[in-house]
């Protein structure tokens, strides 16, 4: 009997890639019209949980069942046809169509062969005046919506499909303050009508503006399920936090030295708001914040990638702005960027070229590759970060992720720079290959680099940084220093908490 | 015992796969050998090298754009503007054959710093860019002409057409081969070449590495503008005559060389002496069916064929090589 009670029932889930569990005890249980928030930090398993349940992904263990009735999608498709509707970041419409092309774009004709577009305009005017819409026509193209329309749009075409469950990955991230009122109005709107609504967000005052019923993530794996009434911000992050130090941080005793990078009041896109920190030789400091919070953003500006419009940097003691890449990496900062294979190696080159790349003149003798030249110096660089390879004529696709990453970094040793960039450094590789990188970061330390360490794991972070600065919606919430490192401390300031 | 056996089957198959441009090639040659007794005569051979010299330098310069993820499709049009353009400062300026060579060069260059222009600055589609320069360029080509062909004076640029170092090399191949050992040393010795196989491997990478990529796309452009007007001025000296007509549809045969060579279309892979493996292959199944008497239509339809063939096979290749 009890049973019946949830719509959804997901107990017990299990999930691996490639032998890591993304999943392990998670669980979930959500009833007939209620707004069901999802919580946990970055890489707790909420995404890779919600895919699982829409049919994205397939559960290596657990139960999954909605009304009661075990279910095993295979492809998202089953998930649909059971009532089951994901609402991306990134919307799934088609630019260049009609609201109604893409409300019915599955079921254009489907009763005969011949379109009738009189009868699907009405139809999605109906429903989108049900939903308090009617400002959206029907007749405009997509692509001329505001974001906030085109979410709308969306939700539009996953109920009319009789979805029964709605999920939400951050929907409000893109919004404006006035546009999120007008979506909780229409959320409340269709958890009346019996619509279960299962909400992501990392915005806490918004679960307890909307939601009902919170379920907590940590690390893969259930952690509580409480009403949200019964609850303050303080607990919840309380139960999101709370993980042991384990022993894999290797010790630095790297002399601090002079400041080599100092970003004054730095403002440039949304994300990039009044941004100051330094940083010394032998310093490494962290980047803490949920996604979206701006780090990359922030690293890219200051390394040339992006464009800003006030503030002040100062680089080895000179003032700069610059333009481009190249001229950072002349000025000798480098940055290793958050995704290794789309703009980190050149994944088909031999390791030789992506070493090199940055300092080729070190490898030619007047202007002409000398092999011999280039082989010792790209040898001796990935010796210095302890690189495996069999040759260095073969791709880097050839290579483990970790090493892949060595081999990435090496080019920033070749170029000869003073201060380096690590956005999200162990991102993709395994345990071992974390270890590995966190050595290197301390070797380069010890020799008097300047590291900045963007990371989305927080123990990751405790382990290796100095400092931590912490970052929500495109400012600086906070900067601990190790004695006040804490989970707690840490996420208090992501979630945008105050002190 | 039983490793060792397997290991060494493994590097045979493996240089089978390495190589198979090379031995798509020789067994072309074999079998023209086989089928055709004309075939395997220095005439014949010499004919070949005399045809297919300006396809090779062009092809060279389309590899350029090709490595760097892009395509130039304008090829044959600036072809038609170095034929036409040569004929013409020879005809009706009386320069010289140096300075008429000259201007088609400089006239073919900038036409392909054009497109790389568009390319490189504009964010255009290299598709697009090239394609809308291919019009242009004809268009150039048939106002200087006038829309009919110019004739040279006699014993001017057509010396060149026609003139040999021994009896079995001419110096349209010398000058080839020349374009090819430069490209081989350019993609290989130089940071130039480097950067434009990088850039069509991860543009994205190369920029964040510090490097402008701007300028080395633009360049490739260049040398494709200024390699096609090479074939023009060839094309106009092995006949005599400027065309605007000439090098129609060169483009595509420029293309598959590459492809047939083990250039990838995406960036990033390709080789110069494998893309003259490419051209020849062409020219072998050209040449062939010229002197087994096989119409031009179905020849074009055979060629098609095995251009087909040769990628598949390729593809087979590179994921048994992976």
């Amino acid at each position: 009997m009890e049973n019946q009670e949830y719509r959804i029932e997901m107990q017990d889930i299990k999930k691996a890639f490639s032998g890591v569990y993304a999943l392990n005890g998670a669980q979930l249980r959500v009833k007939p019209g209620e707004i069901h928030a999802l919580i946990g930090e970055n890489g707790a398993g909420k995404s890779t949980l919600m895919k699982v349940l829409a049919g994205a992904l397939q559960r290596d263990g657990g139960i999954v069942k909605i009304e009661g009735q075990e279910v095993h999608f295979s492809t998202p498709k089953e998930g649909k046809l059971a009532g089951i509707a994901t609402i991306y970041q990134e919307f799934m419409l088609a630019p260049e169509l009609t609201v109604t092309e893409n409300i019915f774009i599955d079921r254009l004709n489907q009763e005969g062969k011949i379109i009738k577009w009189k009868r699907l305009t009405k139809e999605a005017e109906r429903l989108l005046s049900e939903m308090g819409f009617d400002e959206i026509n029907p007749g405009t193209k997509v692509s001329n919506l505001s974001v906030a329309y085109q979410q709308v749009v969306e939700i539009c075409k996953s109920i009319s499909r009789n979805a029964k469950v709605l999920i939400l990955d951050e929907p409000t991230a893109v919004l404006t303050v006035k546009e999120i009122q007008k979506l909780f109005t229409l959320l409340k709107k269709l958890k009346a009508d019996g619509v279960s609504i299962i909400y992501i967000s990392h915005r806490l005052e918004e679960i307890f503006e909307l939601c009902d019923t919170i379920t907590v993530m940590k690390d893969g794996a259930f952690v509580d399920c409480i009403p949200a009434g019964s609850i303050d911000k303080d607990g919840l992050i309380r139960k999101m936090v709370g993980r042991e130090l384990n022993q894999m941080f290797p010790k630095r005793n790297a002399e601090i030295g002079d400041t080599i990078l100092e970003v004054e009041h730095l403002t440039g896109s949304e994300l990039v708001q009044d941004i100051s920190f330094s940083v010394k030789a032998g310093q490494v400091l962290g980047f803490y914040g949920l996604v979206g919070a701006g780090r990359t953003e922030t690293m890219r500006a200051i390394f040339g990638a992006d464009k800003w419009e006030s503030g002040n940097i100062r680089f080895l003691g000179k003032s700069v702005h610059f333009k481009s890449p190249k001229q950072a990496v002349r000025a000798k900062l480098g940055m290793l960027p958050e995704d290794r294979k789309r703009q980190g190696v050149l994944l088909e080159q031999s390791i030789k070229m992506n070493t090199s790349i940055t300092a080729m003149e070190k490898a030619q003798k007047s202007g002409i590759f000398n092999s011999k030249k280039e082989t010792d110096f790209v040898k001796g660089l990935l010796a210095k970060i302890n690189t495996k390879y069999t040759s260095i004529e073969n791709p880097a696709s050839s290579l483990s992720g970790g090493n892949q990453q060595k081999v990435a970094l090496a080019k920033w040793l070749a170029a000869d720079c003073k201060c380096i960039i690590f956005d999200e450094p162990t991102r993709g590789v395994d345990v071992g290959a974390k270890t590995e990188i966190y050595h290197c970061i301390n070797q380069l330390a010890k020799a008097g680099l300047a590291i900045i360490m963007i990371s989305s794991e927080m123990p990751e972070l405790m382990g290796m940084c100095d400092d931590i600065i912490v970052m929500h919606q495109g400012r600086i919430r906070g900067t601990l220093s190790r004695d006040e490192f804490s989970e707690d401390n840490i996420i208090f300031a992501a979630m945008g908490g105050e002190k | 015992m039983a490793q060792e056996k397997s290991k060494s089957n493994f590097s045979v198959k493996n240089f089978i796969l390495k190589n198979n441009t090379y031995l798509i090639l020789l067994v072309l040659f074999i079998v023209c050998s086989v089928v055709s007794r004309d075939f395997l005569t220095l005439s014949n051979l010499v004919n070949i090298c005399q045809q297919y010299a300006s396809t090779v330098i062009v092809s060279i310069g389309m590899l350029f754009v090709i490595l760097t993820g892009g395509i130039d499709l304008s090829v044959g049009s600036i072809v038609a503007i170095g034929s036409v353009l040569s004929a013409y400062s020879l005809n009706s300026w009386g320069w010289g054959v140096v300075p008429a060579c000259l201007i088609s060069l400089l006239v073919g260059t900038a036409c392909g710093t054009f497109t790389g222009f568009l390319v490189a600055r504009t964010d255009m589609a290299p598709f697009v860019a090239s394609l809308a320069m291919m019009t242009m360029a004809r268009g150039i080509a048939y106002m200087i002409s006038n829309g009919s062909p110019i004739m040279t004076p006699v014993n001017s640029i057509s010396v060149l057409g026609t003139a040999k170092i021994f009896s079995w090399l001419t110096w349209l191949a010398v000058i080839a081969v020349i374009i090819v050992v430069a490209a081989w040393f350019v993609t290989n010795y130089l940071s130039f070449g480097r950067i434009t196989i990088a850039i069509g491997s991860n543009e994205e990478a190369v920029h964040l590495a510090g490097i402008n990529t701007m300028p080395i796309k633009m360049a490739t452009y260049a040398i494709s503008g200024f390699c096609s007007a090479i074939g023009g001025i060839i094309a106009c000296s092995r006949t005599g005559i400027g065309s605007p007509a000439v090098g129609n549809g060169l483009e595509l045969d420029c293309i598959a060389a590459c492809v047939i060579g083990g250039a990838s279309l995406s960036g990033g892979v390709g080789s110069p002496v494998k893309t003259v493996v490419g051209v020849l292959v062409l020219a072998l199944i050209g040449n062939i069916m010229n002197l087994l008497a096989v119409p031009s239509y179905p020849q074009d339809v055979i060629k098609g064929i095995i251009i087909i063939f040769a990628v598949l096979l390729q593809r087979v290749t590179n994921k048994t090589t992976n």
